[in-house]
């Protein structure tokens, strides 16, 4: 069981209103007993254009790795001020990830799709293992992933 | 100093850094199966040519990897299930299963971090860096024993444990230092402290906005041999905006799925190269049969913790603890040690008492804590020094000699000087000799003449004692026990008498060899093992040290045999000469390694006198292979001391002995063996140029002059008694 809360801050636009128009959001990702390493995962946000919004959470912590998350790293680079601060430890197998995030409210039932890359060492590399719109009606139900993930969902 | 880098981290990281050698050693296995087991591609595929044909078996394939051991293998989504093999690059398809040998993982992760993430890795680490200082440290140490770096392969000397550890040490150390220093550089790159990682480019903002080339038409694919793959992720054809990612051995980038065009490309930094062949090198992926080998010198590791453990054990079980030492500036009497493995400061701590029970006021220190400056009330020094390696200061004496450069000499102190050294040694007590000299020459006055100790040997330290005790005008008896095994009783059962005619009574005592313990027999210790040359140490009535036989026997030959001469006034060659059939002595095994026979077919000369025939004759009697073996004994007259006459007789016959000559002395013209050797010049260096070993057993002045004879016989061939000494072709049992 991972737990962390932080302060998310996408676009400067999207926090603009502060705290008062935000609630805490969390995330329970939950993985498969794939018989491998601890998983890295990335948790990130694209826009209802499909664009790159921004990063919720990274478990795993070496750089080095970053490029076998390959959706969210042709997104970002890798880029490391994207990621300060929200970095925690890779997930093992049939381990769960829980994390707590302040959301703002504007980021529901706006087109955005919340995304996990997963990447295992000497496995395949999972890009969009879920992908899933965030809606306020889709909060609490579970979304099964394609390969690593069993299952992602997010509670209000 | 060198030492103390070598005890300390070996101690602290023994089971570490076994952990981690064992671990090593079993995944050294892994890829070689791997290398066997997976289907190679033929040297000309190309990339893209094998993509085509991954793409024609599974059309949904996403992702292909290529293992540094050249295994193949495609991951790919069919009707919503994700499926993955291990491919055949020659027809595309699946041959095995691509999921990970689970024992392999485990082991890994041990390996790599102790089950402990970033944590263990950092621990692990740690291992790496004792295991690199032990190797330094530990080449250092096995150069400064050898005498120096190009003897590095000279015979290794010294007790069973010793000699293991430096036999497994330079065979090893080179392939441990190259596991060690890899897996530092390659924890060093996982943190991300190297700047060496081949990133893929950023994400092309547009792309041609086509779908659908065949992989074996982009150019950058047809060009490129599957030996340089690394990984190739298939773009999703319903997004015009995704595209191929590839990644090589020379860097990364992105290519286009419409055109082939390469979109994006960075390439690999030089340092990437050296953390790939590091990489390769410390895990075998790529390089199997290396990885074996280093996996195979892992397992040294081990066998170097016992025995060096082992080791640390012996010499600080040996090392006492002086009681009541006076303080250097009181003391009446300083004792110096200079000592390696702390054997010196246990006969330094009898010293100490005996002249401490004698109302003597002494103070003990080691020699690097030399200082004239502070024996005000000294009267008299005494130096303990052993050698270490070819003539150095062992590590309680480093410095001393500069020290005592630049000290003037103490007037109205004497000093004596006793070496401790092992003959077998090309350099016996060359370190206490210089200590002697640089004395004299400094203008100390001398207490005693300088002597010597010849392995611990409990006699030579008592008999200097009493050399001491009559300086001093005290009744002086050192009683020095080094570490003494537990006796066992041996029952004599036939015994031959010879020389009572040439006033030298000797007698030739066979005793059963008693039945060894459990422990013994499994550890191949004491007398369930031995072999001619080894010593027997007899403990006689009425006195607590050892006197050392020389063996003539070994326990192949299921009896204990020795050689005695009556010495005049001796204590325990009188009993034993006395010993009737039936009555029994108590006595241990003393390994003397130095002074085996060995294996091999080169031939052997045997040089001995008197009762030195004992252990060359027991080599005689071992040698079934009927190795060249060409014995010259010398003997007073042959009618009354040719000790094992017959037998010799009959090992000749059944070529256990290729020669024997006999050199009398007795008689007109008196003939020892150093003339027989001149005599036979011609044969003597035919053998040594054909690799002959030279082993000697006698007394010392025989000895001196069978190394004059073999200097003059040796020179036109360009070698001394000196050269062959260091190469352990040339040994002495003297007493």
């Amino acid at each position: 069981m991972k737990s962390a809360i932080a302060a998310f801050a996408l676009t400067s636009a999207l926090v603009a209103p502060g705290l008062a128009a935000a609630r805490p959001v969390t995330f329970t990702t939950t993985l498969n007993n794939y018989g491998g390493d601890g998983a890295y995962l990335v948790l990130y946000l694209t826009d209802a254009a499909g664009r790159y919004a921004g990063t919720l959470w990274v478990a795993g912590g070496k750089s080095k790795y970053y490029d076998s998350l390959a959706g969210w790293y042709r997104a970002t680079g890798g880029d490391p001020a994207q990621i300060d601060g929200i970095t925690g430890a890779s997930v093992g197998a049939g381990r769960t990830l829980e994390i707590t995030l302040d959301l703002a409210d504007a980021l529901f039932d706006a087109g955005y799709v919340l995304h996990v890359d997963a990447a295992v060492e000497d496995m395949r590399d999972s890009p969009d293992d879920v992908a899933v719109p965030l809606t306020t009606q889709g909060a609490g139900k579970p979304t099964p992933g394609r390969r690593y993930v069993a299952s992602l969902k997010y509670d209000m | 100093m060198i030492r103390l880098l070598h005890r300390w981290p070996g101690l602290a990281g023994l089971l570490l850094v076994a952990l981690l050698a064992v671990s090593g050693a079993a995944l050294s296995v892994f890829p070689v199966i791997e290398q066997f087991a997976a289907p190679r591609a033929a040297a000309g595929l190309s990339v893209g040519d094998l993509a085509a044909r991954v793409q024609a078996e599974y059309p949904g394939v996403e992702q292909i990897r290529r293992a540094p051991s050249g295994r193949i293998t495609a991951w790919w989504f069919e009707d919503g299930t994700p499926g993955a093999a291990v491919i055949d690059p020659a027809t595309g398809q699946g041959v095995a299963s691509a999921d990970a040998n689970p024992v392999e993982r485990w082991l890994v992760n041990l390996h790599r971090q102790l089950f402990a993430g970033d944590t263990g890795r950092l621990v692990m680490a740690a291992g790496a860096g004792v295991m690199l200082l032990l190797c330094a440290s530990g080449a250092a140490l096995i150069a400064r024993r050898m005498g120096g770096w190009r003897r590095w392969f000279g015979p290794a000397r010294g007790g069973p444990a010793a000699r293991l550890h430096v036999e497994l040490a330079r065979i090893a150390v080179a392939g441990l230092a190259l596991s060690a220093l890899t897996a530092l550089w390659m924890t060093a790159s996982t943190f991300g402290l190297l700047p060496d990682q081949a990133r893929a480019p950023l994400f092309p903002a547009t792309t041609s906005g086509q779908t659908g080339i065949a992989p074996n038409h982009i150019a950058a694919l047809a060009d490129l041999p599957v030996a340089a793959l690394r990984d190739l992720s298939f773009p999703d054809p319903t997004d015009p905006a995704d595209a191929f990612t590839l990644k090589t051995d020379r860097g990364a980038g992105y290519l286009d799925q419409g055109t082939g065009e390469v979109l994006a490309w960075t390439d690999a930094p030089a340092l990437s190269r050296v953390t790939d062949t590091f990489t390769m090198l410390h895990t075998g992926r790529g390089a199997a049969v290396i990885g074996l080998v280093l996996g195979l010198m892992a397992l040294s590791v081990p066998a170097l913790a016992v025995s060096g453990f082992a080791l640390w054990l012996a010499g600080w079980r040996a090392r006492p603890r002086i009681r009541r030492n006076a303080s250097a500036g009181r003391a009446e009497t300083v004792i110096f040690v200079g000592s390696e493995a702390g054997s010196t400061w246990g006969f330094a701590a009898t010293l100490h008492r005996a002249l401490s029970e004698a109302g003597q006021s002494v103070h003990v220190a080691p020699m690097t804590a030399f200082d004239p400056a502070c024996y005000r009330a000294a009267k008299r020094l005494l130096i303990l020094a052993a050698t270490y390696g070819d003539g150095m200061a062992p590590a309680s004496a480093k410095g001393f000699i500069e020290r005592l450069e630049h000290a003037p000499a103490l007037s109205g102190v004497p000093v004596a000087v006793l070496g401790f050294g092992d003959h077998s040694f090309p350099a016996f007590c060359a370190f206490a000799d210089e200590v002697a000299q640089l004395l004299t020459a400094k203008g100390w006055t001398e207490l005693l003449p300088p002597d010597a100790v010849d392995r611990q040997s409990p006699q030579d330290f008592a008999r200097w004692g009493r050399a001491l005790g009559r300086t001093l005008g005290l009744e002086l008896e050192l009683v020095h026990q080094p570490a003494q095994p537990a006796t066992e009783a041996l029952t004599l059962v036939s015994r031959r008498d010879y020389g009572a005619e040439v006033q030298a009574p000797t007698a030739i005592l066979r005793f059963a060899l008693p039945r060894a313990g459990f422990w013994q027999r499994l550890m191949r210790r004491g007398f369930a093992r031995f072999q001619a040359g080894d010593l027997l140490a007899v403990l006689p009535e009425g006195d607590a040290v050892p006197r050392l036989y020389s063996l003539a026997s070994g326990s192949r030959d299921g009896f204990v045999e020795i050689v005695v001469r009556k010495q005049p006034g001796g204590l325990c060659s009188g009993q034993l000469v006395a010993l009737e059939p039936g009555s029994t002595i108590r006595a241990f095994i003393r390994p003397n390694p130095g002074f085996h026979s060995g294996h091999g077919r080169a031939p052997l000369i045997l040089i001995g006198a008197g009762t030195g025939i004992g252990p060359l004759a027991g080599m005689i009697r071992a040698n079934r292979h009927a190795r060249p073996v060409h014995l010259f004994f010398g003997l007073r007259a042959r009618e009354s001391d040719f000790l094992f006459a017959e037998e010799l007789a009959g090992w000749q016959r059944d070529g256990r002995l290729a020669r024997l000559t006999t050199a009398t002395s007795r008689g007109p013209r008196p003939y020892y063996v150093q003339d027989a050797l001149r005599h036979e010049a011609a044969e003597v260096l035919t053998m040594i140029r054909s690799g002959a070993r030279i082993m000697v057993c006698g007394g010392r002045a025989m000895a001196e002059g069978v190394t004059a004879a073999l200097t003059d016989i040796l020179a036109p061939a360009g070698l001394t008694p000196a050269v062959l000494k260091a190469e352990g072709r040339y040994v002495e049992d003297v007493f």
